[in-house]
């Protein structure tokens, strides 16, 4: 039997297509031998980056998005640190792209993407999950901190002055936003976790728009006041 | 498997009035309550079915001596229909039992959530109370679970731990899911009216650091409380359901209070 590095004969490998999409992307290709080990694997790596990034904003793409929060549930369970997913949608967007065109459209998508971006911790996912859709995973996120994060960013979203060009005037926007909590003790699915903070993004738009809306959360656990009074009777009962 | 041996009586009401019985705790007696609670209810001639909804951890077979054949997990896997799965349990009730097995739908998926919707939907107009038997804690299968039923039934006992555990469930229920009403049952109780003075306990704790949502109250109901008593050991010792072999005691006549109050309750809800 040969060696398993003979199984492969890498010059024999059609990269064409997959070399012309990393130059177009405008990654950096591998600098190593061509058709060395090191070389394939850094061609690889760049694909897989590639694969997982929306072109538009360089955002995690709804792929990717969607392991990232397959390991976030697993990382909850295991850890018992709560973390908190948000939804986000650009109000009245396809006005936006009706009124100034699709170009106006992709700009005022990439400046918000970048507030986002500039918004939240670098642990934090950021992912473009659909046209004016984005969606970000925050780990270890104490529940009493939710709406202050999702505040901010809503607030720095609108804060934000598009620039069209000379002679343009900046355009603004507002996003509204939902969000829910993935606790310890609720074993969930991705699924369902983005079900309930898309209710909470159905509920702000609901409301009136340019607000966030979280999923009620409550602690499940008792503080010491609250065990205090809870056995003041039981106490007193075997006393 | 026919529906034969359930008292066939059919009843105004639409689909069977569901109620879910959890516990914060688990070793509460929660099992042993919902086996009585349904025999209790059957004796009084009503259709009861068991389901056992705590899917990672059932025990309903244990506790009733049964070694099904079918269980859930069959349904699930489509080895069997839901019909045949449905069993005559001692005690004049049916059971559909979760079966070991059932591990790896102890993480809510949206599969297990329509398989779960789905069997309920079915088994709801032949019985007149469908008492889901959850897990102990407090998981997403346990509050989907609750979330199906009409009512939600605590059973604590007067420990400090299980009354913790309680309240943190309760706390759970009455925010998340907006409950208006949670009933509680206090197993175990060491003397009469200790399940008055712990239900008001922790009506108050609940009152002073949940507080009402707005526009609305949240009232903890004291279902009732059954005796601390012997004859419990033994029945769960041997098996058997205490209403069957020892009816005589002050725990049957607790878990009989409880029957009763249960119709009481329903007849307001037509």
């Amino acid at each position: 039997m040969d060696a398993p590095h003979s199984l492969i004969a890498a010059h024999k490998l059609r990269l064409d297509l997959a070399l012309q999409l990393l130059q177009q992307a405008g990654a950096m290709l591998p600098d190593a031998e061509p058709y060395s080990e090191a070389w394939l694997q850094g061609i690889l790596d760049a694909l897989c980056d590639l694969s997982s990034k929306d072109a538009l904003t360089g955002l995690v793409n709804r792929r990717s998005f969607e392991m990232a929060l397959g390991r976030e549930v697993d990382r909850v369970a295991r850890s018992g640190e709560p973390a908190l997913l948000l939804v986000l949608d650009i109000d009245h967007f396809k006005a936006v792209n009706d009124t100034y065109g699709h170009a106006a459209g992709d700009l005022v998508i990439r400046a918000v993407s970048q507030a986002i971006g500039q918004t939240v911790r670098p642990m934090d996912t950021v992912a473009r999950i659909g046209g004016e859709e984005f969606a970000i995973i925050l780990p270890n996120c104490p529940t009493s901190y939710g709406v202050t994060v999702a505040e901010r960013i809503r607030q720095r979203v609108q804060a934000l002055a598009v620039s069209m060009g000379s002679g343009q005037p900046p355009l603004t926007c507002t996003i509204s936003i939902g969000g829910a909590f993935a606790p310890q003790w609720v074993r969930s699915s991705t699924l369902i976790w983005t079900e309930r903070a898309d209710r909470q993004l159905y509920r702000a738009k609901a409301e009136g728009r340019n607000r966030a809306c979280l999923e009620s959360h409550v602690d499940s656990l008792v503080s010491a006041e609250e065990k205090g009074m809870l056995f003041a009777v039981t106490q007193q009962d075997s006393e | 498997m026919s529906m034969t041996t359930a008292p066939a009586a059919p009843k105004a009401r639409a689909g069977a009035r569901t109620l879910a019985v959890t516990s914060g705790k688990g070793g509460v007696g929660k099992t042993f309550v919902t086996a009585n609670l349904a025999a209790a209810l059957a004796a009084r001639g009503e259709r009861v079915l068991v389901l056992d909804a705590d899917l990672g951890l059932a025990n309903l077979d244990v506790v009733l001596n049964l070694h099904p054949k079918l269980t859930l997990h069959d349904v699930f896997t489509e080895r069997c229909t839901l019909e045949q799965a449905i069993l005559p349990a001692p005690g004049g009730f049916h059971v559909l039992l979760a079966g070991s097995g059932m591990v790896e739908y102890s993480r809510l998926t949206p599969d297990v959530r329509d398989k779960l919707l789905h069997i309920l939907e079915v088994v709801r107009p032949r019985f007149d109370y469908v008492l889901l038997d959850t897990g102990a804690g407090i998981s997403d299968v346990v509050l989907f679970a609750v979330s199906m039923a009409h009512d939600v039934l605590v059973v604590a006992t007067p420990e400090p731990t299980s009354l913790t555990d309680a309240y943190a469930t309760i706390k759970v229920l009455a925010t998340q899911q907006e409950r208006r009403q949670v009933h509680l049952i206090i197993n175990q109780a060491n003397r009469p009216g200790e399940g008055k003075l712990i239900c008001g306990q922790l009506q108050q704790v609940l009152q002073r650091f949940v507080g009402p949502s707005p526009g609305q109250s949240f009232k903890l109901e004291l279902l009732g409380e059954v005796k601390n008593d012997a004859m419990v050991r033994q029945a769960v010792l041997k098996r058997q359901l205490l209403l069957e072999h020892y009816p005589g005691c002050d725990a049957a006549q607790g878990i009989r209070g409880l029957a009763a109050k249960v119709l009481e309750q329903s007849a307001g809800h037509p």
